[in-house]
């Protein structure tokens, strides 16, 4: 596309089906301890990527 | 749901409920913003005016960009429908595991940060630092109510941890010895001040913690101003070396380097580069929590200088990486291609439900920030989760469950915000820190705007 550069990323809407396996990190227990970001953290899952 | 913003020299346009991210030029930018609510034909004359000086800007490209976004609503990557709220619910619902807690090894500390949300360790309460005993029914505690999760956090915090050092070894070697049988696998975080680190201890950390968090708020003068001895003395000068050794020691393994910045240090890219420039690499600074009356407390005239700081930072991070001397900010890691899936998503940190906070006597909360709150206690580890009132509460916070966030384009970075923050915001879990708010979605801003830069680069 011409005017439009699309990122690589992982399709959140098919992590529907696959996801919810509940082993990544708790949130803010690894750095911050005072914010509740989800974006970065890892998915553990080899399923889902 | 769909949002535009202009950073750095980039036009990005992200999806939300795709995940999609799209770096465009300024024509694709203005069609993106008319797409939904005007006709095509409207769009056409729109776009031939306000770029009429512009010899690459005609109707057949104009149309082939319509085709473009067609195209990406059509693949979902545009425009994409949000399904996510039922989903939100249920899985909280049904997900009875435990897999986290945050042990208050010692409710005391050898620093005396007025600034301290836990109240100089102490938590609003006395003096105390947890038992083996008590530490070792936490451990049984957490397998008991972890079901089939494998990986479980336990992050020995305080307070300052290593005045209970002894106990932090003994547990350590307790989990080890029972992880295996129960097919666990313990990941140690430990929260340190540094002033009691040693060779022996540091050894010890970095062979058993997967991730270290080392306090220190930057330059000498502002970690000096609140992270002072009893007798007043500033910590700098001894816990850099500390942290230099350890960090020399650490073989590559996790750690961060943890600062707070408050209204005396707005300018805290400052704090972060000097962490840099000190060789730390992997970095973190958060906003000051504290009641808005706090001498230090973040003002609202101090708003648009951290959205600044946090742009300043942006670029220089992107300018570090270019020249080889890249570091890594807590808030900016973003993995786009392998990053959580849609429940982590939408169910939030799980304070509460999957994480809580273990006081030295026992007694759980739904994080470390309720600890003292009795309000808040939910039980205790010997009897279990006893004010199913207050769990059910948390049970109930999700991306989707205020009604602010729902037409908010960042919900599914923020997942609905830290419960701990609203409460101290607006006396509810389920409310709004609007401050907060909006240094995440500016962070979040700026955390796409690297990765479209370094893409860029890499191309």
């Amino acid at each position: 596309m011409k005017r439009i550069q699309t990122m690589q990323t992982k399709n959140v809407s098919k992590t529907v089906k696959t996801g919810g396996c509940g082993e990544c990190q708790t949130s803010c227990q690894s750095a911050c301890k005072t914010s509740c970001g989800v974006a970065n953290q890892k998915c553990e899952n080899q399923n889902n990527k | 749901m769909v949002h535009q913003y202009q950073l750095n020299g980039y036009h990005i346009v992200l999806d939300t409920c795709s995940g999609s991210v799209h770096s465009v030029d300024e024509v694709a930018y203005d069609m993106i913003a008319m797409y939904k609510n005007t006709d095509e034909a409207e769009i056409i004359s729109a776009i031939l005016e306000k770029y009429s000086d512009r010899s690459d800007v005609n109707e057949a490209e104009i149309k082939e960009c319509l085709e473009d976004i067609k195209a990406l609503e059509k693949d979902g990557k545009l425009f994409s429908e949000d399904q996510f709220e039922q989903l939100a619910y249920d899985y909280k619902n049904n997900s009875k595991v435990i897999k986290a807690l945050c042990l208050h090894i010692a409710h005391t500390c050898n620093l005396n940060c007025s600034y301290c949300f836990a109240s100089q360790g102490k938590y609003q309460g006395e003096r105390a630092l947890m038992s083996f005993e008590v530490g070792k029914r936490a451990f049984d505690f957490l397998i008991e109510h972890s079901g089939t999760r494998r990986n479980l956090e336990v992050d020995f915090f305080g307070g300052e941890p290593l005045m209970n050092w002894e106990v932090v070894k003994q547990l350590v070697a307790y989990a080890r010895s029972i992880e295996k049988q129960h097919n666990k696998n313990f990941r140690f975080t430990l929260t340190t001040n540094g002033v009691l680190l040693d060779d022996e201890i540091i050894d010890f950390l970095n062979k058993e913690m997967s991730n270290v968090v080392l306090s220190l708020d930057g330059r000498k003068e502002i970690n000096d101003h609140f992270r002072r001895d009893y007798k007043g003395k500033g910590s700098y000068d001894v816990i850099v070396p500390k942290f230099k050794r350890l960090v020399e020691k650490r073989g590559g393994k996790d750690y961060y380097m943890r600062g707070t910045f408050t209204h005396n240090n707005v300018d805290f890219t400052n704090d972060i580069f000097h962490m840099a420039d000190l060789g730390f690499t992997e970095l973190s600074m958060e906003p000051v929590v504290c009641p808005p009356d706090d001498p230090y407390a973040l003002t609202k005239e101090d708003q648009p200088i951290i959205f600044e700081q946090y742009e300043i930072l942006a670029k220089e991070m992107i300018k570090r990486k270019a020249e080889g001397k890249p570091f890594t900010f807590y808030h900016y890691m973003l993995d786009l291609e392998n990053g959580p899936c849609i429940y982590k998503r939408i169910t939030g940190c799980g304070s509460g439900t999957e994480y809580m906070a273990v006081t030295p006597w026992g007694e759980l909360y739904p994080c470390h920030q309720f600890v003292g709150d009795e309000k808040y206690s939910l039980g205790n580890i010997f009897d279990g989760i006893q004010n199913t009132k207050v769990q059910d509460e948390f049970r109930m916070c999700n991306a989707y469950a205020k009604e602010e966030c729902k037409d908010c384009w960042a919900k599914l970075y923020c997942s609905g915000g830290c419960a701990a923050n609203a409460y101290h915001a607006t006396g509810k879990v389920n409310g709004i820190y609007q401050y907060g708010c909006e240094l995440f979605k500016k962070r979040i801003e700026c955390a796409v705007m690297i990765q479209v830069a370094q893409a860029e680069q890499a191309e």
